[in-house]
C-alpha cells in the first residue's frame, strides 16, 4: 500500500485514504465560447499521460477532505512530495531536492 | 411508539487473562459537525463553551465537551446529550454576526470504547496507519477496515471510535474476530 503524505493534515496516511483525481494544473479556460472545438476538446481530454514525473491531484477523502496537488514517478510509483492546491507547480530542482 | 435502537446496545467484550482489552459500546452523546471560517473560531469557542482548536487532529475538552478539528474549516463536537438543543440554539443565535454551518449527526453514529493494553493491537488489525505518529489527545477520521471512522485517542490505551451506524455491526464484528485472535495469542 501506497503511503501518501498530506500537506493539510501533515501525516502520512494510507492509500485507501485517499482518492485520485485526475492530472493537477489543468486550468478552465476563463471563456469557454471563445474556444474552438479543437481548443476545447484539448482541455477536457487531453492529457499529459506522463512516463515519469507527473503532477496530478489527489484528494484526502477519509480525512480532512481536501483535495490537494502530488508529484509522483508514473514508473516507480513513488511519491517525491505534495503540496497544498492552489501553490504553484514546483520546479525541476525542488523535485531533486524533495527526492533526496 | 418512538423505539429506541442502538445495534450495539449493551455489547461488551473483555479479555482479562495475560492482555487487557475492554471493548464496549460508548455512552451516547450530541454530535454536530461545525464548518466554519477559522477566523471565527473564537466566537464558535464560545458559543460552543469549549476551545475549538486550528490544528487538524486536535482535540479540546471542557465541562463534558469535546471538540475535534478535522480538517482545516472542518470540526466535530460532541456533548452530553441532554445539551443538544442549547447548543443548537446559541449557534444559531450567532448565525447573523457569523455564517456557518452546523448539522446535528447525533443519530447517525454511535460510538464504541477500545481501552486497554492491547487496545493498538486490536485497532491495527483493520486500521492500516501508524499508530505511533497518532499522539494522545488527538483525533483523525480514517478508514478501519472499509468503513469511514472517527478515531479519537483519549491516551495512550483508551481510544473511541465513532462510526455510522450502519457499519457498527460490521466494525464490531471485526473487533470481535481481533479481541478472539489477542486472546488466543495468534
Amino acid at each position: 500500500m501506497l503511503l501518501i503524505r498530506c500537506p493539510y493534515c501533515e501525516t502520512e496516511r494510507p492509500e485507501v485514504e485517499f482518492v485520485y483525481a485526475g492530472e493537477a494544473h489543468v486550468a478552465r479556460p476563463v471563456d469557454p465560447a471563445a474556444l474552438t472545438d479543437d481548443e476545447w476538446k484539448n482541455f477536457l481530454f487531453i492529457r499529459s499521460n506522463a512516463r515519469g514525473t507527473h503532477f496530478e491531484r489527489w484528494r484526502h477523502m477519509h480525512g480532512c477532505g481536501r483535495f490537494f496537488n502530488a508529484v509522483r514517478d508514473t514508473v516507480s510509483d513513488q511519491f517525491a512530495m505534495t503540496y497544498k492546491a492552489g501553490m504553484p507547480r514546483p520546479t525541476e530542482n525542488e523535485i531533486k531536492e524533495a527526492r533526496s | 411508539m418512538l423505539q429506541e435502537r442502538h445495534p450495539l446496545k449493551g455489547h461488551r467484550i473483555s479479555l482479562a487473562e495475560g492482555v487487557s482489552l475492554v471493548i464496549h459500546d460508548a455512552e451516547d452523546s450530541s454530535r454536530f459537525n461545525l464548518r466554519i471560517a477559522p477566523e471565527n473560531l473564537g466566537a464558535a469557542s464560545k458559543a460552543f463553551g469549549c476551545e475549538l482548536l486550528a490544528t487538524i487532529g486536535a482535540t479540546a475538552t471542557s465541562g463534558g465537551r469535546l471538540a475535534l478539528c478535522l480538517g482545516p474549516d472542518e470540526w466535530q463536537l460532541y456533548a452530553p446529550l441532554a445539551e443538544s438543543r442549547s447548543i443548537e440554539t446559541t449557534f444559531a443565535a450567532l448565525y447573523a454576526s457569523c455564517p456557518h454551518s452546523l448539522v446535528d449527526v447525533g443519530h447517525r453514529e454511535i460510538g464504541i470504547a477500545v481501552e486497554g493494553a492491547a487496545a493498538v493491537l486490536a485497532l491495527r488489525s483493520a486500521c492500516a496507519f501508524d499508530f505511533d505518529t497518532m499522539p494522545s489527545g488527538t483525533g483523525t477520521r480514517t478508514i478501519f477496515d472499509k468503513a469511514q471512522i472517527i478515531l479519537i485517542r483519549h491516551d495512550e490505551n483508551r481510544f473511541r471510535i465513532e462510526v455510522w451506524r450502519s457499519f457498527a455491526d460490521h466494525v464490531w464484528g471485526l473487533l470481535q474476530a481481533a479481541s478472539r485472535e489477542i486472546a488466543l495469542g495468534i
